[in-house]
Formats: C-alpha cells, structure tokens, sequence
C-alpha cells in the first residue's frame, strides 16, 4: 500500500516580477513501513514539500495525499495521523520537557503512558532532565525532545525535517540508529536532508535539486545508473593534480573527494592512459584505482546533466 | 614560518562549566587549519575568544599579532569572518554588500571600486551586480558572502561551517576559492561537520569536551589513529566525550 503519494506538485513564492518554483512537478510514492529520504541542499524544495504533505502549506497545482487522505480537502484529518518534526526547533521553549510532551499527548487525545512503549528508548535519555525547561536543552537534547513530541501520538507517518542538520558525526550517527528503531515499529519515515552519505541508510531516496527531482530509487540502485568508469587519484600534490586531470582529454569530469580526486573516464579511455598523464606532469607518489561510486557522484553527476 | 594564531592554555570558564580547557596551538601564514569538534566541544567559544567577541578565563593568545585581552578592535578590523548564516544583508544588492563593507572597514572610495570589480569579475557576477542579494541562489550567495569576508584583505578569515547544506558542486567552487585565498597568503580557519572536507585541510585539530585531543596533518591523524579516513579519526575521538550534546 501506498502511503504518501505526490504527483506534479508545484509550488511558487514571490510576486509575478519575482517568482520563484520552488517545486516544479515533484511526483513520488511512498510504500507503506518505508524509510524514503528525500536528499538535497537548501533550497532544493524539500521544506515546502514537507509542508504540503503535513497540511501546512497549500500547493499551487498537483495533488498529493497522504494515508489515503487529501492533503487539501482532507488537511483535519491527516493531521490527526502524521508526526512532523520541523528543521527549526519548533516547541514550547517555556515549558520544561515532561510538560511539552504531555501537552502534545494532550491535544492529540492520548496520553504519555499510552504510547510510552514507542518512545521509551529515546525519552528515557532525556528523563532525567524532564523539569528543565525547553529552551535551556542543548542541541540533542531538543532534537530528541522533539522526535518524542512528534510520536507520542503514535503517528502512522513521521515526516522529519532535516533532523541532523549542524549535527556532528557521532549524533548523526545515533539518530540514524534511533530511525532504524522506528521503522521496525512499521511507522512509514519521511526524511529529507542534505548530507549525501546519509542516503544509504534509506529504503529508497529521491535525489532533489531546485525543486526538481533527479533520481529515485534504492540507494543501490541509483548507484548503478551511474554509467561511466569511476577513478579515484592521488599524487603528492592534491592541488596541481586536480588542475592537471581537469586537462585530460578523457576526463568528462574531475572534482576533489576527500583525500582523493575523482575522475569520471569518458568511454574509450584507460586507466593505464590516465596514470601515463599524470606522470607525463611529474607527479610523485601517484596511486589511481578503480572505485565504486558513492550517491554524492551520482548527484554530481546528474545535476550536471540537468 | 610566520604563525599568524597563537594560542597557549587558552580558557574560558562559565561559573562551573570549563567551555575551553587549556588549549594550546599555533596556525601559520597563509595555512588552512581544520577546526572540528563535536556539538558542544568548544569550537564556538574558543572561536569567539579568538575573534576578539569572548574574553579568556585565562591563558594567552595573539591573532594576527594583536593581544585577545587587550586589542580585541585591532584583531576585528585584521580578521574577516563567516558563518553558516549569511553575512551579507539580504536586501542591499550585491554591489552594495560589498560598497558597505568595505566602508565599515576604512577602505578608500578607489579601492572598493577596484576590488567590487574584481569579485564580480571573479565569480561571474557581472550582470547581478545591480541585483537583491536575496534574490541570487544560494550557492552564489554563499562564495559571494565569502569573497565580502574578506575584501578587505584580512591576514586571517574564520569560516564557520561555512559550507553547510550546500549543494555538492557548488560545495567544492567553495573550496576552490578558499585554496585560492590561502595561496594568497590568507590564513584560513574553518570549522566543518563534513568530514571529506578535513582532508582539505593542511592542519586539522580535533575538541573534545573543551580539550584539543589530536592536532596534525590529515594523514598523521590517520596513521596516529590507525584509521582509513577522517571520518573515522573522528569517530574514535568524539565518541570518548563525556559532555557531547546529548
């Protein structure tokens, strides 16, 4: 079943001088139990869809609905059966934690103890804290405040905006971990975000970039699309070798990639005739192989055929 | 080789809480230095001290020759800085941007000319000049914000995770200009949470619980920590902390 589906959903800002499209016919489905990422910068639309979906912003074309549910004419009741965690901290900074999550629990009809069970493994790290007030949190504690809100209710979809955003490696990590938790509990996750690495720990992915999407599919499969041999390249001097591979003739594109350049090989070249240039340019400890490329390559790649 | 930060037991204490313990480091002329950390390590507050913005509990520390206790206003007018929120006023236009910082920055009349020439030239802003800088796209916005940071020619710019949320293409533009900059002899120090983007560093030193835990080159920090990338150097370090944010 089909839990989320959007076809040709449009949506403008700005006045007839100044109109932007922030999305310009995004259609996707979303299976129900999935965990479906939408993968973007700022300003790819993912915002604006998350708040057409949730009800809080109404589309200027298209038709999208949620749990079976029209996200306009139905708005009451989708609101009843979705979690949305937005990008901004968005509770009572006021308020102390426990009574936060008790007003969320109030004003859907429920109460903390009834869904405690879905929520316990993320509450309890807060508990402890749950007479301080909102405001006073650190970062991840708001964050995991915050997804506790979005449940308590026991939402039979969680939309999540940008939720690891400024967040290190090490909390990235842990709310990945948290997700793949929740999923088990068959809550179908709607995740929007714009670190590419984050892709592959999705069901599936919708790649987006100004309000058009580029790619969906599963993380493997947009990674076999990418149709041309990958190489990654190093030498001792990082900087004059990406200025050199950008000459080279089989090179349809060069960009850095951490401690290594990445070389995508126009059909018809080697990699024996790769190395051969870049010691024809006196490079020293050079070191060229094969890679498999990551969804940040296949993005790359894909906006610039765009 | 001329160090341009120096800092040496570097602290800032509120009441109980020890943001930045003792930390000691060097950042040379014309170097990228990579300052990481998690949530909640310190990067901010000992950014801050350096910046000029943030008195020190105690410790030393110079940037670009001027005292942090005494002359934090000759260390503002000699630093340019950027952060993750936009530095450039939304509703000037891109010229304007660039008229008005120069000017809070005692540049002449014949030199902001000059150097608003340059930029635009320089990232192809030619016809946006005249332009709403809220009406650019952000990738644009971005290397734009970067290039008013330092217009005025500061020896050193920090960069606060100046690249967040950042398309891939454009991400690395950014750093293009950040290379170009150090060439020219800017120091560059940045805070990032893209761990591919501390292999573009010369330098990288990791906080963790206010301390700074490791300091080296991208590949010492691997072999130390015998580890196949940044990211997990990282990992290994970070996850020791006993006040990360959460």
């Amino acid at each position: 079943m089909k839990t989320v589906i959007a076809e040709n959903i449009v949506k403008k800002y700005g006045d007839k001088k100044a109109e932007i499209e922030a999305l310009k016919k995004v259609s996707f489905d979303v299976e129900q139990g999935e965990l479906f990422g939408i993968i973007g910068p700022d300003g790819a639309g993912k915002t604006s869809l998350f708040r057409i979906l949730t009800t809080l912003l109404l589309p200027d074309g298209g038709v999208a609905s949620v749990d079976g549910f029209d996200v306009v004419k139905d708005f009451k009741s989708i609101r009843q059966r979705v979690g949305y965690m937005p990008g901004r901290f968005s509770l009572y900074q006021d308020l102390t934690v426990a009574e936060n999550l008790a007003f969320f629990a109030t004003i859907f009809n429920t109460s903390i103890n009834e869904n405690y069970d879905l929520i316990k493994d993320i509450y309890s790290q807060i508990e402890p804290f749950k007479d301080r007030r909102a405001g006073k949190l650190s970062g991840g504690m708001k964050q995991k405040l915050a997804l506790s809100c979005a449940l308590i209710h026991r939402p039979s979809v969680l939309f999540l905006d940008e939720p690891t955003t400024g967040v290190d490696a090490v909390s990235r990590k842990e709310f990945w971990d948290m997700l793949k938790d929740l999923k088990r509990e068959g809550i179908t996750i709607l995740v929007s975000t714009p670190y590419m690495d984050e892709a592959s720990l999705c069901d599936r992915v919708a790649l987006i970039q100004t309000g058009e999407i580029l790619s969906i599919d599963t993380p493997a499969g947009i990674v076999a699309n990418f149709r041309n041999q990958l190489l990654s390249a190093r030498s001792a001097n990082m900087l004059s070798l990406l200025k050199d591979l950008k000459q080279f003739d089989g090179a349809e594109d060069v960009y850095a990639f951490g401690e290594y350049h990445h070389l995508v090989l126009k059909e018809g070249f080697s990699i024996a005739q790769v190395e051969a240039f870049i010691l024809s340019k006196n490079h020293t400890q050079m070191d060229v192989k094969t890679v498999t490329p990551v969804i940040e390559d296949c993005f790359i790649s894909l906006m610039k055929a765009s | 080789m001329e160090n341009v930060i120096i800092a040496e037991n570097l602290t800032k204490r509120f009441e109980h809480f020890t943001a930045v313990d003792a930390i000691s480091f060097e950042v040379k002329k014309g170097e990228i230095f990579g300052f990481l950390g998690a949530n909640g390590a310190g990067k901010t507050t000992a950014m801050r001290m350096l910046c000029g913005l943030s008195m020190p509990s105690s410790g030393k520390a110079s940037v670009a020759g001027f005292d942090v206790y005494r002359q934090t206003e000759d260390i503002k007018r000699n630093i340019g800085y950027m952060s993750q929120k936009f530095s450039l006023y939304e509703d000037l236009t891109v010229k304007e941007n660039m008229q008005f910082y120069g000017g809070i920055y005692g540049k002449s009349d014949s030199f902001i000319k000059e150097k608003t020439e340059f930029v635009l030239n320089k990232l192809h802003l030619e016809n946006e000049a005249k332009k709403l800088v809220k009406s650019l796209p952000l990738g644009w916005k971005q290397k734009l914000a970067f290039s008013v940071a330092i217009f005025h020619e500061p020896s050193i710019v920090f960069l606060d995770e100046p690249t967040g949320g950042v398309d891939p293409v454009t991400r690395r533009e950014f750093w293009n200009l950040i290379y170009e900059a150090a060439e020219q002899g800017i120091t560059i120090f940045v805070t990032t949470h893209y761990m591919d983007e501390a292999e573009y560093c010369n330098r990288v030193s990791i906080m963790v619980d206010g301390k700074i835990e490791a300091l080296d080159s991208p590949g010492g920090l691997k072999q130390t920590f015998s580890a196949q990338s940044m990211d997990d150097v990282f990992l290994k370090l970070a996850r020791k902390a006993e006040r990360s944010d959460n």
